[in-house]
């Protein structure tokens, strides 16, 4: 692995595109140890990329509670249903 | 016809409205949010599975088998969806430039885009029903392949290989679309929920 010199170290703990990018990316596959050194390293010195880490994780966590709640509420009209129902027992019938 | 096939007696399709047309239904607005479209791909999906009645092999359970169908009729919304911003949205995000909230050289934030906090970063947060509707609005509000690929890889919780295949994206670009998706929709909650 390269040494980290200052300017280096400088410019990791400025990137805060490169730190998010490597916080999405972490989330779903493994980085590489540079890049895992390198993210710890800026979360470290920077406190909004630590404040986009968690909202992020909260974020995902609510993507998926979206799924569950729309099952308990949705409901095709019963209109739509009968006459699809119709269409099914039409082509059952001819078959 | 070869209905009288053994696999094919599994199948019960005049319970299928009863049993799964609610379940369908919920299943497809959650990841298209356009109930009109949505009905219809239920529709869609129980006549295409009148037609390929001979094609269940009976290693699923009826249940799976129409999901699959409905999943696969979703995946083409999201490609047609896509599709128009697909090639301009490519050779957009392979370069940095008009990003609005990293500077462009060093990459730090741009301090308008501070990201502060929600104030509900609490464990019972995910209760929060109003949270949800501006979570919601602000996924309505991404670039449609953005959308695409945050419905697919956050909702329908598939691999990152199947939504590449699926969308026809590289891997790289994929990753870059993710992190601007998820940006953007950070800072939309920030700025319409606080």
């Amino acid at each position: 692995m390269e040494k980290l010199n200052n300017d280096k170290v400088r410019k990791i703990l400025n990137d805060c595109r490169k730190a998010t990018f490597l916080v999405e990316k972490q989330q779903s596959e493994k980085i590489t140890a540079e890049e895992e050194i390198e993210l710890q390293l800026h979360l470290k010195g920077c406190d909004m990329c630590r404040i986009f880490m968690k909202q992020s994780a909260l974020i995902n966590q609510f993507a998926k509670k979206l799924v569950g709640s729309a099952y308990n509420e949705l409901r095709l009209e019963d209109g739509f249903k009968e006459q699809l129902q119709k269409r099914i027992d039409k082509k059952m019938d001819t078959q | 016809m070869k209905i009288e096939e053994p696999k094919s007696h599994d199948l019960t399709p005049r319970l299928w409205v009863d049993k799964y047309a609610d379940y369908l239904y919920g299943y497809a607005c959650v990841r298209i949010d356009d109930k009109e479209l949505a009905r219809d791909l239920v529709q869609e999906t129980f006549l295409a599975a009148l037609e390929g009645i001979e094609k269940f092999d009976g290693r699923s359970s009826e249940k799976t088998w129409l999901t699959a169908i409905l999943k696969n009729k979703i995946f083409d919304v999201y490609r047609k969806k896509s599709s128009r911003q697909n090639k301009q949205a490519t050779e957009q995000i392979t370069t940095t430039e008009g990003d609005e909230f990293f500077d462009d050289d060093s990459g730090h934030w741009k301090e308008v885009h501070y990201p502060t906090s929600f104030g509900i970063e609490e464990p019972d947060a995910l209760e929060n029903k109003e949270f949800q509707q501006v979570l919601k609005s602000c996924i309505k509000k991404l670039p449609p392949l953005w959308e695409s690929v945050f419905t697919m890889k956050h909702i329908d919780d598939e691999s990152s290989e199947a939504i590449c295949t699926e969308l026809k994206l590289t891997a790289s670009n994929f990753w870059v679309i993710i992190h601007r998706a998820k940006v953007n929709l950070r800072a939309c909650l920030q700025r319409n929920w606080i």
